[in-house]
């Protein structure tokens, strides 16, 4: 069997779509069965994705408007079913075959919780939090759902498309007998 | 009341100023507060090589509280104004501050969310050193400049500085 | 081992005191910030704050050209800028298509392997600075002056190089690069030299490193660590070897591994690496002589860049670990997400962990020893 048809196997009933660019295999399954899918995929023999590289986010919304600049009529077309508007993607690797594996959940606006993986891999904790920062994904189970890299009360999750380059003029000053 | 009754310093205080003055200027201790690409050309300033201890800057002390020269090298973000702000408070007077590198001149490339646009919006800034980063040799022009700046001040008259400008 | 005893004695009264150490802090880089829990000088729980240098490089991206993000990328590890460089365009290279002529692969390499030494430089000198031990700073910042004189020589900034282009690289390496090369050599050896000497086998240096936050294969894994961290802890895995880019499986040289993953360890290797860098650069330096001078050293790019849709992500071996792009292009001239898998990221989120136990003091060896560039850390 080859790579694909492995990783196919090894997902199963949870695969929702499965793509490759350029050699990178990404495979998408529902947002609630993540941690089975990461579980059996670190186990699988002859996959052992036993090594966690990176988690982070991706904002959707904005997908396709940069090509379209300056046409309006396009805007007019009938509009598909918008896809749901957040990825969370983890990057899986095998030390022992040295191979790597896409893997993404699709996160609608209205249900911004996704399992947390914490359990499988330590190595997801500081990257849920900055998911959690930059997009507003919450893990559920995490031990630690705080802000990263923005300070605490920090009003927007600033990578989100909708979200200035340059920022909302948010400030941060110094109060004495603050902590 | 006594020598502030004239308008400017006689002979023994302007003689006494300019030793202060010439002490002030050359013993600059900095307080090296490098964050981030330009804090690695500091410390090349600071060792072997450019050695910036031939200019007085002999001790780096990383206390606030006995520095007089904030050099400021690198991005401050918002997150880090309040600390920022808390370590020029501490400085005990008198105290310059050396803005090393275009972030902290205005913000440089980083025109984000989360920098802050040049570090005089939170401090007073002395000299302001350009470059992304400025070459080790710009920071002890920077120094020299300061030394100038220093031995022009009025330590023991500072309303003459006040009276110089209006005239 | 004493160590254990103490950190179980400790004061035992049940007085927990908690300090703040940073982000101010001489020893924590600038921009790093613990909250430590101790029980007298024994750390019950560190938290380490991170988010100081966070400059929005990710958001950035996506408001910039695919060529414009190139300066941006020197800013991350500024120790080793020519890497970064050369990760991002190496991604960027992968979403396009674009296969680089193979003098180019071969001046990238060079170039890496001279940033890769002067990264293990401050690296080291900075672990020396932070013990006490002053002397071997300034012999290795000697040596790392040079090399940024070669840097400078190249093109034109020590620090910030924005070295490459995507689809190979600007110019050809200067005609003496070689002799001058061979110059820096022995100086460069000698002061690596001296170093081992100096601290090695020193008694105090022994003394403050040894099994000083030792950390287990296992573990690290599982926090995923990379580069010189995970090599210390007896992980035989070097991305040049394991997945080999440019020409490195044409290259043969050695992956240095420790065994106990401690402050130590991760001092060796990187000391070792640095003598294998040497060599490598060497090796390079052969290759690069059988290109004739007109040989190509850009791929066929077109003026404007448009990346098409679709999402790759590529690696490399940093000198601090895998450093990874995730570039995803939505057909526009810009890309439409970047995230950059910084190593020194999870190597530091590991941090309370690594530190439990330990003394106070033994929290500054352990995270000059880890290497935390701030730049990286946050983006
Ligand atoms: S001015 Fe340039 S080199 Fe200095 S901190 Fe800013 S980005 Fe880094």
């Amino acid at each position: 069997m080859d790579f694909q048809e492995r990783v196919k196997a090894c997902v199963g009933d949870d695969l929702v779509s499965m793509t490759e660019f350029r050699g990178d295999v990404s495979v998408t399954v529902p947002r609630t069965r993540i941690v089975q899918v990461l579980t059996r995929l670190k186990e699988a023999e002859g996959l052992k994705f036993d090594f966690l590289s990176d988690l982070f986010g991706v904002d959707n919304s904005a997908l396709g408007k940069g090509k379209k600049k300056g046409k309006k009529e396009d805007e007019e077309a009938p509009a598909a079913p918008k896809p749901p508007r957040y990825e969370v993607v983890y990057l899986l690797l095998s030390i022992e075959y040295n191979h790597r594996l896409m893997v993404k959940v699709q996160v609608e606006e209205g249900q911004m919780e996704v399992p947390t993986v914490t359990s499988i891999w330590k190595a997801a904790n500081w990257p849920e939090r900055e998911v959690f920062d930059m997009f507003g994904i919450r893990f559920k189970g995490h031990p630690n759902m705080k802000r990263l890299l923005m300070w605490d009360g920090f009003p927007a999750h600033p990578l989100r498309k909708d979200y200035p380059l340059e920022g909302e003029g948010e400030e941060r000053r110094l109060v004495y007998g603050d902590a | 009341m006594g020598f502030q009754a004239y308008v400017g310093q006689g002979w023994v205080l302007s003689k006494l100023e300019q030793l202060i003055n010439w002490g002030r200027s050359r013993s600059p201790w900095p307080l090296p507060y490098g964050t981030a690409c330009c804090g690695i050309e500091m410390m090349a300033a600071l060792a072997s090589g450019y050695d910036m201890a031939r200019f007085g800057a002999e001790r780096p002390s990383f206390s606030p509280r006995q520095a007089d020269v904030l050099i400021e090298a690198g991005t401050i973000t918002k997150k880090m104004v309040p600390v920022l702000r808390r370590i020029y408070d501490q400085m005990a007077e008198p105290k310059w501050v050396i803005a090393m590198g275009a972030c902290a001149c205005s913000g440089g490339v980083f025109r984000t969310y989360s920098t802050l646009q040049g570090i005089d919006q939170v401090i007073p800034v002395d000299v302001y050193v350009p470059g992304c980063p400025p070459r080790p040799e710009g920071l002890i022009y920077a120094l020299l400049q300061l030394m100038e700046k220093i031995k022009q001040d009025h330590p023991l008259y500072p309303q003459l500085a006040e009276l110089k400008k209006g005239v | 081992m004493s160590r254990q005893l103490d950190a179980q004695a400790g004061h035992g009264t049940g007085d927990f005191v908690t300090i703040n150490i940073g982000p101010s802090h001489p020893a924590m880089h600038g921009t790093l910030r613990v909250v430590a829990l101790t029980d007298g000088e024994t750390i019950v729980e560190a938290d380490p704050e991170i988010g100081y240098l966070h400059r929005g490089v990710e958001k950035l991206a996506e408001n910039l050209t695919y060529h414009q993000f190139i300066p941006i990328t020197d800013r991350l590890n500024y120790c080793s800028a020519i890497t970064n460089n050369v990760a991002y365009e190496m991604a960027v290279e992968k979403l396009m298509g674009i296969e680089i002529p193979d003098k180019a692969k071969v001046i990238r390499s060079i170039m890496m392997e001279l940033a890769r030494i002067s990264d293990h430089i401050v690296c080291v000198g900075i672990l020396g600075v932070d013990l006490g031990a002053f002397t071997p700073f300034f012999y290795l910042f000697i040596q790392r002056e040079e090399l940024y004189e070669i840097f400078e020589w190249y093109n034109g900034a020590r620090l910030t190089n924005t070295f490459g282009r995507i689809g190979g690289v600007e110019a050809d390496l200067p005609e003496d690069f070689e002799e001058r090369w061979r110059r820096l050599v022995p100086n460069l050896r000698k002061a690596i030299d001296e170093t081992d000497k100096l601290l090695t086998h020193n008694r105090i240096w022994m003394d403050r490193t040894i099994g000083v936050t030792a950390f287990s294969a296992e573990d690290a894994l599982n926090w995923g660590f990379t580069g010189p961290c995970l090599r210390a802890c007896g992980v035989k895995r070097d991305l040049r070897k394991d997945e080999p880019y440019y020409l490195y499986d044409q290259l043969s040289f050695e992956v240095p591994v420790g065994k106990h993953g401690d402050v130590f360890d991760r001092y060796m290797v990187r000391m070792i690496e640095m003598e294998e860098s040497i060599k490598l650069v060497d090796q390079l330096l052969k290759i690069y002589k059988e290109f004739g001078p007109d040989d190509p050293l850009m791929a066929k790019v077109p003026k404007v860049l448009k990346g098409p849709e679709g999402e790759v992500y590529a690696a490399i071996e940093s000198p601090n670990g895998e450093l990874g792009f995730y570039v995803k292009g939505d057909g526009s001239d810009k890309p439409y997400r970047v995230k950059i898998r910084p190593p020194c990221y999870m190597v530091y989120q590991a941090f309370p962990e690594l530190v439990k136990g330990e003394m106070v003091a033994d929290l500054i060896a352990c995270l000059s020893s880890l290497n935390i560039i701030a730049g990286e850390l946050d983006r």
